[in-house]
């Protein structure tokens, strides 16, 4: 006679109470989940979470590609973020867009805005269930060209204009606030009005590039307060991602969900198919499994050991014993893993200040953990970043082939 | 027919109040997918997503296109009568974040 | 876009003491951390 299986019962999960306690214990499908379809890119920005740049010849296929939407189109994952590197280069992005929208998963994709001239503009602007996402890391091009390189202010907002004059709603412009632009927050506003956009600013990360402008590029305590009084003040129509949830210890919550996701309701699908519990975490410690294993994406979403760790809460700490962990969860994980820090202490950025006394307290032979997932253009990129006081090599103004496909080993 | 405690429920500003003595339908463009406490509900159309935080309130959206109304599906799905109140608040939200309609009478 | 086909779920027979604001929770699709 078969034997049974019981159905899968979440282990000591709480009945009723707030939804985020649900979450800790996680969820039988992602709620959304980040996407990267390439690791090729036209730029090389000075913070790439990703390291991106230069195609891996290991990329998922086209065939690949539509496996996993399948997928999550079974799963009922309604919601999609697809990023890289830069999606738009990978021949097969239109296809796959249509693909995931014809199979019932709504695609935002988050671009430099390279190939969106006024037909794909407004291709996209007629095209439902899609959401895109300019990104922009200055409110002008003196600020924005010093860490994305220089011609990429000129090209995003090329692609602001295409998109608003091609009728398309609810497009995005989103920053990465930074110690260079977080004077900027009204100026970024004001630009992405104009063009009828909305404004979304996210947290940098020490993940990937991000890592080794660190210490140059996060905000200073003071910008994170102005930040937070920014986004109490003016958050209504400004998205976050819920990614500044650490400033919560500040007062009072800011909107979202104020927990790390990670493994629990949201993950990434990297080029080649591996998930890892977070894009900002894209190392092997975060490595659940790879979507071409037997069972593919449901199976290491809802097996994979790393993933049952993530959501077996944990208890003790020190970040629990202190009084504002409620509202603040104790932080990023990626960030305290990035700057060598334990993670169930203090966020580098905490906002108590225990996080400038655990990076203080670091064994000064610490080497901070490096991932070695690396995919960044080896030789110099004609108008790459000149944040780290590497000079430029002039750009070309029409340059928009890609460096992608190109090994330049 | 209304009862004294599943009136129509007040919603705040401008809107048109919710009534529950009306025929009710999960809409179209809402998928709902089951979790283990409760439901995740999400518009394809506003990209609002909610999370139902209950299985009997589940049942209950699922089962409005086949009542009359809102009590005689909450009767129907055993809610108990101490509970309609607060059932009907929670279906006044979903219906001003459009996850439920009206629908035409039979 | 067509409508989901959901599978059945039991309801558990837990008599929760129901606050009005516990049943129906919104979350912004936008407002959840680790997505791009």
């Amino acid at each position: 006679m078969t034997a049974v299986l019981p159905p899968r019962t979440p282990v000591q999960r709480p009945t009723g109470g707030r939804l985020i306690d649900q979450f800790e214990y996680g969820l039988d499908a992602p709620i959304c989940l980040t996407w990267e379809l390439t690791y090729a890119c036209n730029l090389a920005c000075a913070h790439c979470l990703s390291s991106s740049g230069r195609r891996d010849p290991r990329e998922l296929s086209t065939a690949e590609a539509e496996a996993v939407i399948d997928e999550l189109q079974r799963m009922q994952v309604f919601y999609v973020n697809v990023g890289g590197g830069e999606p738009t280069v990978r021949p097969d992005f239109w296809h796959l867009l249509d693909y995931a929208i014809g199979h019932d998963v709504g695609v935002k994709f988050s671009t430099n805005g390279v190939k969106l001239n006024k037909a794909r503009a407004a291709q996209l602007a007629r095209t439902d269930y899609v959401d895109v996402q300019i990104s922009l890391d200055g409110a002008t091009a003196e600020v924005n060209d010093r860490v994305r390189g220089t011609g990429s202010y000129a090209t995003a907002i090329t692609a602001l204009e295409n998109l608003a004059e091609a009728g398309m709603k609810d497009f995005k412009v989103s920053v990465v606030v930074t110690r260079e632009n977080a004077g900027q927050l009204d100026e970024f506003k004001a630009l992405t009005d104009s063009y009828g956009a909305q404004l979304r600013i996210t947290r940098l990360r020490p993940s990937g590039r991000g890592a080794d402008v660190w210490d140059e590029l996060h905000p200073t305590m003071a910008q994170q307060k102005e930040l937070y009084s920014w986004l109490l003040a003016n958050g209504d129509g400004v998205l976050t991602g819920d990614s500044f949830f650490h400033l919560s210890a500040f007062g009072e919550a800011l909107p979202g969900l104020n927990l790390c996701g990670a493994g629990r309701v949201v993950c990434l699908i990297d080029p080649v198919g591996d998930v890892y519990a977070c894009p900002f975490a894209i190392h092997e410690n975060f490595l659940a499994g790879n979507v071409r294993s037997e069972g593919g994406f449901q199976r290491v979403w809802q097996s994979s050991e790393l993933f049952a760790d993530l959501r077996n809460p944990q208890t003790g700490g020190a970040c629990t014993k202190c009084a504002h962990f409620d509202a603040c969860r104790g932080g990023c994980m990626a960030a305290k893993f990035f700057t060598g820090l334990p993670l169930d202490g203090p966020d580098p950025e905490c906002v108590q200040g225990y996080g400038e006394h655990a990076l203080a307290a670091r064994d000064l032979e610490l080497v901070t953990p490096k991932s070695h997932i690396d995919h960044s253009h080896k030789g110099p990129v004609r108008g790459q970043p000149t944040l780290l006081g590497i000079p430029s090599i002039p750009a070309k103004i029409c340059d928009e082939s890609p460096l992608a496909g190109l090994d330049l080993r | 027919m209304t009862g004294p405690d599943t009136g129509p429920v007040t919603i705040p500003a401008d809107e048109v109040p919710f009534d529950p003595s009306l025929p009710w339908r999960k809409s179209p463009s809402v998928a709902l997918r089951p979790e283990p406490f409760g439901a995740l509900v999400y518009h394809f159309g506003n990209r609002k997503l909610s999370f139902l935080k209950s299985q009997p309130l589940v049942a209950v959206v699922k089962a409005l296109a086949e009542h009359p109304d809102v009590p005689s599906t909450l009767r129907a799905c055993d809610v108990p009568e101490a509970q309609h109140r607060a059932y009907v608040t929670a279906l006044a939200t979903l219906s001003r974040s459009q996850m439920i309609e009206r629908r035409d009478q039979p | 876009m067509p409508e989901q086909t959901e599978t059945e779920t039991p309801a558990p027979a837990a008599e929760e003491v129901l606050t009005e604001d516990s049943l129906v929770e919104e979350v912004s699709i936008d407002g959840m951390c680790g997505v791009y």
